[in-house]
């Protein structure tokens, strides 16, 4: 009979697509297994790495990574999600936080900062960890395009002058180069507003570490 | 297994006759996304061949097995695994180079040229067949993006190999060539439009150099009137 035909024709085929679909979801579930615990360690280091970027190593002694917090969304730090922080500790005593934030007002975006800022208030590095500016143009914010981020390092809100904490263009302190202003201009914005979080929540960073974590 | 005249006309429509970027104008969103330098376009065409290469093997092996109605699920099927595999095995063994290329594989799977190769030759031809037909038309692809690279990023930014470093690590830095110095560079060649001219220019040339050459042969064969 025809139509018996044809529908074992599917049947078939339906049997095959469901095996090759078996096999590739084998494969994959396998391949996951064996690299998931080398991924995590690829990228555990590559977090460290990158706050030890804007953290000089002579400022702290406990276990980075261990010590995150999250934060509420605040306008300061430019964030619209929890963000993470990491506070850092030399022989028990609070000595540096790095902040995630974000410059919202980038020139194709977000911009997102990883600050590093210290007891007094002093920026000790800035990276931008992603960022959607125009390739060969707003993208020397990248540590690895070139140094410009290094200029953040050793300020603080009282230096420069409030006022001056703008792009050379703007009248400030900061350089940015011609054609691109716009992505300096925000990143520059987003670093004062992590300084000026970070003076708003000074007590909280230095206050002893709780020993349950509060909601 | 395979003669040297096959292998040689393998390559010839790989690289020339039926080039992926030119002549069959497939694979042309990453194309015209990466290519804003060199070093991009190299990596992202390694990494297509690599994939190519890999599913035409997969596909070619199994194709007896692979009824012909359902054949572009399983062909996108085993693709979409190969690419995920890849994606993975580099996050873990290979790092440095996965933060340079890792945005780069998942673009692979939105490149037609690889399931336009699976379908119309490895799911016909013998698995070792397939894999240099896989390797030449990557090979091909990855010739017009190193070109269209190179032109974009010279009129661009007036480098060479600008990113390397970030490949091969900072000692390569050296490498990096200022073909134009003290050039401010032009914002067009770096921006989507600028590899759309560029290509369009690649394509031109490439048909008017097709054209010259079938003119020659017919010029040089008399045709009986």
């Amino acid at each position: 009979m025809k139509a018996s035909a044809a529908s074992r024709n599917a049947l078939r085929a339906g049997i095959i697509l469901l095996v090759f679909a078996l096999v590739a979801t084998a494969v994959l579930a396998f391949t996951y297994q064996s690299t998931e615990p080398t991924i995590a360690r690829g990228q555990q280091a590559a977090k460290l790495a990158l706050l030890s970027q804007v953290l000089p190593a002579t400022l702290y002694d406990n276990d980075l990574l261990t010590s995150r917090k999250s934060l509420l969304p605040d306008d300061l730090l430019g964030t619209r999600l929890d963000s993470s922080m990491w506070l850092a500790q030399r022989n028990g005593k609070f000595s540096a936080v790095v902040l995630e934030a974000i410059a919202p007002d980038g020139y194709s975006g977000n911009i997102a900062l990883l600050i590093g800022i210290d007891a007094n208030g002093n920026v000790t590095g800035v990276r931008v960890t992603a960022h959607r500016e125009t390739p060969g143009l707003g993208d020397y914010i990248e540590r690895a395009k070139s140094a410009w981020v290094d200029q953040f390092s050793g300020k603080s809100l009282s230096n420069p002058a409030a006022k001056h904490w703008k792009v050379v263009k703007d009248g400030g302190t900061f350089d940015a180069r011609a054609g691109a202003t716009i992505t300096p201009r925000a990143v520059v914005r987003a670093v004062k507003g992590a300084l000026e979080y970070f003076a708003k929540h000074r007590a909280e960073f230095s206050a002893p570490p709780a020993k349950e974590p509060s909601a | 297994m395979i003669s040297l005249s096959e292998f040689r006309s393998l390559f010839h429509n790989g690289l020339v006759k039926q080039n992926a970027g030119l002549v069959q104008l497939l694979g042309l969103c990453p194309l015209l996304a990466i290519s804003n330098n060199v070093v991009n376009a190299l990596s992202l065409g390694l990494a297509t061949m690599l994939v190519m290469a890999s599913s035409s093997g997969a596909v070619s092996s199994v194709r007896h097995f692979i009824p012909h109605e359902i054949r572009i699920p399983v062909f996108v099927l085993v693709i979409a695994a190969l690419v995920t595999v890849i994606d993975l095995a580099m996050n873990a063994f290979v790092h440095p180079l996965y933060l340079v290329l890792g945005i780069f594989i998942p673009l692979i799977t939105t490149n037609c040229i690889v399931l336009a190769r699976v379908d119309a030759f490895s799911s016909k031809n013998h698995p070792l067949h397939s894999v240099i037909d896989a390797l030449a038309m990557g090979l091909g692809l990855t010739l017009v993006l190193v070109v269209l690279g190179g032109i974009r990023e010279i009129i661009g930014q007036g480098t060479l190999f600008s990113g390397i470093d970030l490949v091969f690590g900072a000692s390569a830095k050296s490498l990096v060539l200022h073909v134009l110095p003290n050039y401010h560079g032009f914002l067009l060649a770096i921006l989507p439009p600028g590899a759309f001219i560029a290509l369009g220019l690649l394509i031109a040339a490439n048909n008017r150099y097709n054209a010259r050459s079938t003119q020659r042969a017919r010029a040089a064969i008399p045709v009986a009137a």
